[in-house]
């Protein structure tokens, strides 16, 4: 119980835990006070989850705010009683996934939600519980409900997906369209759902870390960091500094192939093929590069709890540097004749717009939200493991179209460079890996790391008996989906694919 | 005109010349089939079965250790379980069969490839095989290099394989991913809309047996249960020459 003149939230910085006894636990009333004002000061949710409560039938919500200017995270809690409790999302609209996700999760009603659909079409985890009241047997189709539409003469739906016309994951997209222009895109996902939360909630041991490593593959080093980083603040913390700066080299290298490939994506989008051809191949040189330190172009087994599974000598050091420089001339050849040619950037200004308002009310991350002017980069705000040490500049743009979220990735590969070229010359001395000690019982982590596509928030809690009992995930792609779907609007349709590649979201890191 | 000519120059020709040439250095650290050293491993501790996050190894009567390529992750896990440091993995590409039961291997035992197709089917496919790849379940990262065959540096249409927007011009699909109950209908209904005689590809080890996911709920483990499958490509995710290799054996196009 929170005393009146305790402090309505915790602080703590990224990669810290804290005693679960600490934080502040509020009635929901007071909660959602201190909730909403804080996220109408600045303050960002990084996540807001539920977990079952010791108590048969009731339901712990806690928050994870980000308080990026001042590189802090607040932590606060409540508990909820019964099957509902009123929704935030008409104030606060970031928090419009969440609550869905509790709601599918939980069986909790958010009242007053205004998009109150299922996630990742699955039942509740608590059978007494279903939020849309379904009966418990009946099967739930993914993709099947209400989608919003519009009705009037010339406006018809275009429905696409969940098998897609390339080599692509799946998702449904529903577009209501007048000609060629969208009034409204809906896209509902859970195809990919493989029960990862769930996995991990009956404490997975051995499969913990290839959960992941396998929660977005193309985001292999940045989710297993997150994740190893979450578990290392729960022992007690971590101090192979090697291994930090090599955790950092590998996950800059997923950074550096991920953007190259989406450069060369989007020049393939609008048929500009010299440049989409050589990115396609600049990309794989990066990902070999990430073999060159760990056997797996994907980073596998690269990192694992208390530091690196591979170290590099002086010959390894010096391949990859040669290789990097080799890559660098090719990728700034390939993406200098991208943004000189007048019919590309014809094609990427003044698209899919997303004003920095909009993307601020979403709790839009990454690229993708610095593209809309906004000012977040976790490496920035809250650095953990080296970047504690080398601080990397923000690299934003403020034209909020295709085109900026095209040149943030190409500001962002310089800067990767630069930080590995940087990180080669001088790596730290010392072990790579040290044993990670037991988890502390009845804690709390936060990990934050900024992958390729943005934040990835790891959040763990352990019982008495130091098991953990909840362990949840947001990947970027969770908070940025609703902001593709408000770039559609007033575009043409036939501008989707490129606008959809200028986001390249995660469909398998929102599923899980 | 003139920047994009002196780009193409500064970029040259970089297909590999794969398989009229030896295929490209593959990185010393790839982690293909693990290998166990007889004379170091007496099969009694059996550390590495414990430690296989998917139960990829068992051992058989006579304590000989036994592996299912297709369950196996490529990780490290037994490596480092193994007090006698027996196991390493081989640096081998070609892992690619065409039974699932050639996927489970002894030790010493050696890799049944996967044969060609059948006379009629190569007669149809050999020169022009168009693939329907359908995602389901997995996590991109079998997709992603599925997909880097298609870039310069492969160029898998020379071979006449291309993957295709319908599965109306498609003669077989590629699966990636263990096969969500969320995908099973989409997945079900693409393979019927696929006209006969129509070939099943299994990539990755989701696809062939449910990769890390194995026996959780909300999967199928694989699509092996589900569909005949005529090509199982092992990995996680598979090497993109292990999927090209895979391929080409399946057109009788690579032999050794």
């Amino acid at each position: 119980m929170t005393t009146p003149s305790a402090p309505d939230m915790l602080t703590l910085i990224n990669a810290q835990s804290v005693a679960l006894d600490r934080i502040p636990r509020h009635d929901l009333e007071t909660f959602q006070r201190i909730v909403s004002a804080a996220l109408h000061a600045g303050q960002r949710a990084s996540a807001f989850f539920g977990a079952a409560a010791d108590q048969p039938g009731q339901t712990d919500l806690f928050i994870v705010l980000a308080h990026d200017n001042n590189s802090q995270l607040n932590l606060l809690c409540t508990q909820v009683e019964g099957g509902h409790f009123p929704s935030l999302t008409p104030s606060c609209p970031s928090l419009h996934l969440f609550e869905r996700e509790i709601a599918e999760q939980f069986g909790l009603r958010p009242e007053g939600h205004p998009w109150l659909k299922p996630v990742r079409y699955r039942t509740s985890w608590d059978s007494q519980r279903d939020a849309w009241q379904r009966p418990r047997g009946q099967a739930i189709l993914p993709g099947v409900g209400d989608f919003y539409r519009v009705d009037g003469p010339d406006v018809h739906e275009v429905a696409v997906g969940p098998v897609h016309a390339g080599i692509i994951e799946p998702g449904h997209f529903r577009f209501q369209c007048h000609g060629e222009e969208v009034y409204h895109l809906e896209i509902a996902l859970g195809y990919q759902h493989r029960g990862i939360e769930e996995a991990l909630l009956q404490n997975s041991g051995r499969r913990g870390l290839h959960y992941a490593e396998t929660l977005a593959g193309d985001t292999t080093i940045g989710h297993a960091t997150a994740y190893c980083q979450v578990l290392e603040a729960l022992a007690g913390g971590f101090s192979a500094v090697r291994a930090q700066s090599l955790r950092g080299i590998a996950l800059e290298l997923e950074r550096l192939a991920n953007h190259v490939g989406d450069l060369g994506a989007l020049a393939n989008d609008i048929g500009f093929l010299p440049t989409a051809s050589y990115c396609g191949r600049i990309r794989g040189d990066f990902l070999n590069m990430s073999a060159l330190l760990c056997g797996s172009r994907f980073g596998r087994g690269m990192v694992c709890p208390g530091g690196v599974g591979y170290d590099m000598d002086a010959a390894r050091i010096k391949d990859l540097q040669t290789r990097l420089t080799a890559a660098e001339k090719d990728t700034a050849n390939a993406v200098n004749l991208l943004f000189d040619t007048p019919s590309v950037l014809a094609r990427f200004e003044s698209k899919g717009v997303l004003p920095p308002e909009m993307a601020r009310t979403l709790g839009m991350v990454g690229p993708a939200a610095r593209a809309s002017g906004l000012y977040r980069d976790i490496r920035h705000d809250h650095p953990a493991g080296i970047y504690r040490f080398v601080h990397l500049p923000l690299s934003t743009w403020d034209t909020c179209d295709i085109f900026a979220r095209g040149y943030v990735r190409w500001l962002e590969i310089q800067q990767s460079i630069e930080f590995i070229r940087e990180q080669l010359n001088a790596i730290p001395a010392g072990p790579i890996r040290t044993k990670p000690g037991p988890l502390k019982p009845s804690r709390l982590a936060v990990s934050l790391v900024e992958g390729w596509r943005g934040e990835l928030c790891h959040v763990a809690l352990t019982d008495a008996q130091s098991l953990v009992r909840r362990h949840k995930i947001v990947d970027p792609s969770f908070h940025n989906w609703m902001g593709l779907a408000y770039a559609m609007r007033n575009q043409q349709i036939s501008d989707f694919p490129l606008c959809n590649k200028s986001f390249n979201l995660s469909y398998c890191g929102h599923d899980l | 005109m003139i920047k994009i000519t002196l780009a193409r120059l500064h970029q040259k020709h970089r297909t590999i010349r794969y398989p009229d040439a030896p295929p490209p250095p593959l990185p010393d650290r790839l982690r293909g089939r693990p290998l166990f050293d007889a004379a170091r491993c007496q099969g009694s501790c059996q550390l590495c079965a414990e430690s296989c996050p998917t139960g990829a190894i068992e051992f058989t009567a006579d304590h000989k250790p036994r592996v299912d390529l297709g369950k196996c992750l490529f990780c490290n896990d037994c490596v480092q379980a193994c007090p006698q440091h027996a196991i390493r993995h081989s640096n081998d590409y070609r892992l690619a069969a065409s039974r699932r039961e050639e996927l489970v291997v002894e030790e010493g035992q050696a890799l049944q490839w996967a044969h060609e197709l059948g006379k009629d089917l190569k007669r149809l496919l050999g020169r022009s095989l168009k693939l329907r790849q359908v995602s389901a379940g997995g996590c991109n990262a079998c997709e992603a290099d599925v997909n880097v065959l298609g870039t310069v540096g492969w160029d898998l249409g020379r071979f006449g394989i291309q993957f295709v927007a319908s599965p109306r011009h498609a003669d077989g699909v590629l699966i990636t991913g263990p096969v969500t109950q969320n995908m099973q209908s989409a997945l079900m209904d693409t393979y019927r809309a696929v006209p006969n005689p129509k070939i099943v590809i299994a990539v990755g080890a989701c696809a062939i047996a449910g990769g890390p996911f194995v026996d959780h709920a909300e999967v199928n483990n694989g699509v092996t249960n589900l569909l005949p499958v005529d090509l199982f490509i092992p990995g996680c995710p598979p090497h993109p020459l292990t999927i090209l290799d895979g391929l080409l054996r399946l057109l009788g196009r690579v032999k050794d």
